[in-house]
C-alpha cells in the first residue's frame, strides 16, 4: 500500500522543526538538496556502531559485514536507476565528480593512457563536444576543459524561450565530428523532463558517447538507464534522500572496463610493477583508496526507501505540486515563471518553479519568503548560461519532493504575492 | 519591528532605488583606481571607481547590478565617503565591517557617527548569508583605493 503523505512527513524528523520567527519549516529546496528520512539516518547510524570494518580487505568477520552492506548498497542503487548490473555503479564523491570522471576518462585515453582498449575514447582537433544551453555547471564545464586540454571543439544545442532544447539542431550540431553529446535528464531550472530519445538516436547514428547529468531525474521521476540508451548518467546521493558526500556514476560495463581512470591508487589497481599498473574492471578500477561507505550505506537505504514508495507515485504527486506552484506563480502580477506553464507541459516537468519578480532581486525575494518560513533556493542554481538566455542574472526557486504539501505550495504562491508590495514595487 | 524589517529599512529601500553616485564617471590620471567584484552565489556584480585628489577621494563612483542590499550598501558608501580622507574612508570602511559581524547589535556612538545612514544596515547583521551583499561594494572600494594608491605610487618613479 502505498503511505499516505502523512505517513511519509513523520519519517523525516527535521519537518517537525521550526525555523525564523517560530514558523513551521515550509521546506522547498529539494533541488538543492533534499532532507533525509530516520530510516537513512538509523541505517548509517547501525553501520558504524555495529559492523563498521575496512571493506574488501579484512579476512574477519566485520570486515566481511562492512563490504556486504558497502556492495549491498551499490546493487540498490543499480536497482533504482534500471542498471544491467551491479558494477555498472560506480561510487563517486558527488555527480559533479561523477561526470568529471568521464570526462578526465577520455582526457587520459586522449594522451594514451590505457592502451588499445582505450583508443576508443580519443579526442582532439577536429573532434567535437556538444553539450546544451541548459546544463547545470556540473554538465557543462568538465567539457569545457576537456575541450581546452584535448583541442576538440566544443558546441552547445540552443534553447527556445520557454527553455526547451531545439531538437531540430541536433542535425547540424551533431556530426561526425561528435565524440561526446553530454545532456541533462531534467533541468533544474525550468523543471523540464529532457525527451531522450532523440538525442541518444543522432548520437549513435555518428558514433558519440552520450552522457546524462540525471541528478535532477533520479529523485523524481521513474528512471531506467538500461532503457533510455545513454552510456553514461550522474546522480548524487543527497538530492535523492540521501546523505551528502556520495553520488554515483552509471556506465555500460563494456564501457567504463575500457575507461582509463583519472584517480589512481590502491585498490583499484590489478598488478603493479614499478614501470606499469593494469586496472581491475569496473568499478573497482574508478575506487581508488577508501570509499565512503557509510555514505554508500546510506544512499543504498535511500534508493530502498523511494523504491518502496514507487518512483511512479513520487512523480505523480510531484506533478500536482508542479501545477500549484507553477500555475499559481505564473498567474501573479509582476512575476515571470521561467520555463513552461499549463496543461500539455505538465508531463514534462518536475515539481519545482523557478521566478523572477518584476523589480525585486531574488536574494530578496528570497528572504521575504524565509520570514514565513519558506527556504527556498535564490541565485542561478549554478546555472548562468540559461539565466542569462532568460535575460536575467538569478531567480527564485522552490523545488518539492515527496514529503511537499499543497499547502505548502500554496504557502510558497501566496508569500511570493506580498513580495512586490514589501518592496514598494506595486500599490 | 521583525528581524525583517529590522534589515529591510526604509532608509536602505530608498537608497537601493535613488542610487547615490551611480554611474562611473570619466575619471583621467594614475589616481585612479576601479575594482570589479562579484558576488558568486548569486552573481551579484559591481563596478567602483575611485579617483584621488592627494589623500582625498575626490570621487567615488560604481555600477552594478543585484539585491537591494548590495545597491543600497554601495549607495550609501558612496553618498557618505565621496570627498572624504583616505583615513576617514579607512576608519569607515572598518565600522562597516564591525557592525556586519556584530550580530544585529548597533555599534558605539563614536563608530555609529562615522556610519551615518550605513547604520541602518545593522540587521543584516542578523543573517549571515546577506552580510556578503552589504561587503560586496566596501570590498570593491578598498580595492579600488589600493589600485588608486599604487597608480600614484607607480607615477613617482616615471
Amino acid at each position: 500500500m502505498t503511505p499516505t503523505l502523512t505517513d511519509v512527513r513523520r519519517e523525516f524528523p527535521i519537518l517537525g522543526r521550526t525555523v525564523r520567527n517560530g514558523k513551521p519549516l515550509t521546506y522547498l529546496d529539494s533541488g538543492a538538496t533534499s532532507q533525509r528520512p530516520q530510516r537513512v539516518l538509523d541505517a548509517m547510524a547501525e553501520f558504524e556502531r555495529a559492523h563498521n570494518g575496512a571493506v574488501a580487505r579484512g579476512a574477519h568477520l566485520l570486515a566481511e559485514e562492512a563490504t556486504e552492506a558497502f556492495e549491498g548498497a551499490r546493487a540498490s542503487v543499480a536497482r533504482l536507476v534500471g542498471a544491467r548490473e551491479d558494477r555498472e555503479i560506480v561510487w563517486t564523491e558527488n555527480a559533479t565528480a561523477a561526470i568529471n570522471l568521464v570526462a578526465n576518462g577520455i582526457g587520459n585515453a586522449s594522451a594514451g593512457i590505457g592502451g588499445a582498449a582505450s583508443a576508443r575514447y580519443r579526442i582532439g582537433p577536429g573532434d567535437s563536444i556538444v553539450v546544451t544551453q541548459t546544463e547545470h555547471h556540473a554538465n557543462l564545464v568538465p567539457w569545457q576543459q576537456l575541450a581546452a586540454r584535448t583541442g576538440a571543439e566544443l558546441r552547445w544545442i540552443e534553447v527556445d524561450e520557454l527553455g526547451r532544447m531545439r531538437l531540430e539542431q541536433l542535425e547540424t550540431k551533431v556530426d561526425s565530428s561528435t565524440k561526446v553529446l553530454a545532456f541533462t535528464h531534467a533541468s533544474n531550472v525550468t523543471g523540464i523532463i529532457t525527451d531522450v530519445a532523440p538525442l541518444v538516436k543522432r548520437a549513435q547514428q555518428v558514433g558519440a558517447f552520450t552522457v546524462l547529468d540525471a541528478c535532477q531525474s533520479v529523485p523524481h521521476i521513474p528512471v531506467d538507464l538500461g532503457a533510455l540508451g545513454v552510456d553514461f548518467a550522474a546522480f548524487s546521493s543527497h538530492k535523492m534522500l540521501g546523505p551528502t558526500g556520495i553520488g554515483a556514476l552509471w556506465g555500460r560495463a563494456e564501457l567504463l572496463d575500457a575507461l582509463p581512470p583519472s584517480v589512481f591508487g590502491g585498490g583499484a589497481v590489478m598488478t603493479v610493477a614499478l614501470e606499469e599498473t593494469t586496472w581491475h574492471q569496473a568499478p573497482t578500477r574508478f575506487e581508488a583508496g577508501s570509499q565512503p561507505v557509510v555514505q554508500a550505506v546510506g544512499m543504498g537505504a535511500a534508493a530502498e526507501y523511494l523504491m518502496e514508495i514507487g518512483m511512479a507515485n513520487v512523480a505523480a504527486h510531484e506533478r500536482r505540486l508542479a501545477q500549484i506552484l507553477r500555475e499559481g506563480a505564473a498567474a501573479l502580477p509582476g512575476v515571470r515563471l521561467l520555463g513552461p506553464v499549463g496543461e500539455p507541459t505538465l508531463n514534462d516537468v518536475l515539481g519545482l518553479a523557478a521566478v523572477v519578480v518584476d523589480g525585486v532581486h531574488a536574494h530578496d525575494v528570497g528572504q521575504v519568503l524565509d520570514d514565513h518560513g519558506v527556504a527556498v533556493r535564490v541565485g542561478h542554481h549554478c546555472n548562468q548560461p540559461l539565466h542569462r538566455h532568460f535575460g536575467v542574472p538569478s531567480s527564485t526557486r522552490a523545488s518539492a519532493h515527496i514529503y511537499t504539501t499543497e499547502d505548502e505550495a500554496a504557502l510558497f504562491v501566496e508569500v511570493l504575492g506580498t513580495v512586490r508590495k514589501f518592496f514598494g514595487v506595486s500599490s | 519591528m521583525s528581524d525583517l524589517e529590522q534589515m529591510y529599512q526604509q532608509v536602505i529601500l530608498d537608497h537601493a532605488k535613488q542610487r547615490h553616485g551611480h554611474g562611473l564617471a570619466v575619471l583621467d590620471g594614475p589616481a585612479v583606481g576601479e575594482s570589479h567584484q562579484i558576488n558568486t552565489t548569486c552573481g551579484d556584480e559591481i563596478t567602483l571607481r575611485v579617483g584621488l585628489d592627494g589623500d582625498t577621494l575626490a570621487s567615488v563612483t560604481w555600477e552594478g547590478q543585484g539585491c537591494s542590499i548590495s545597491q543600497a550598501s554601495a549607495s550609501v558608501l558612496a553618498e557618505l565617503l565621496d570627498g572624504a580622507s583616505l583615513r576617514t574612508a579607512d576608519e569607515t570602511m572598518e565600522a562597516f565591517k564591525a557592525l556586519m559581524h556584530n550580530r544585529g547589535v548597533p555599534l558605539d556612538d563614536e563608530r555609529e557617527d562615522l556610519l551615518d545612514d550605513a547604520t541602518a544596515f545593522v540587521g543584516v547583521g542578523k543573517y549571515p548569508a546577506r552580510i556578503k551583499c552589504a561587503l560586496l561594494g566596501w570590498v570593491a572600494l578598498r580595492d579600488a583605493i589600493a589600485r588608486a594608491t599604487v597608480g600614484t605610487e607607480g607615477s613617482d618613479h616615471e
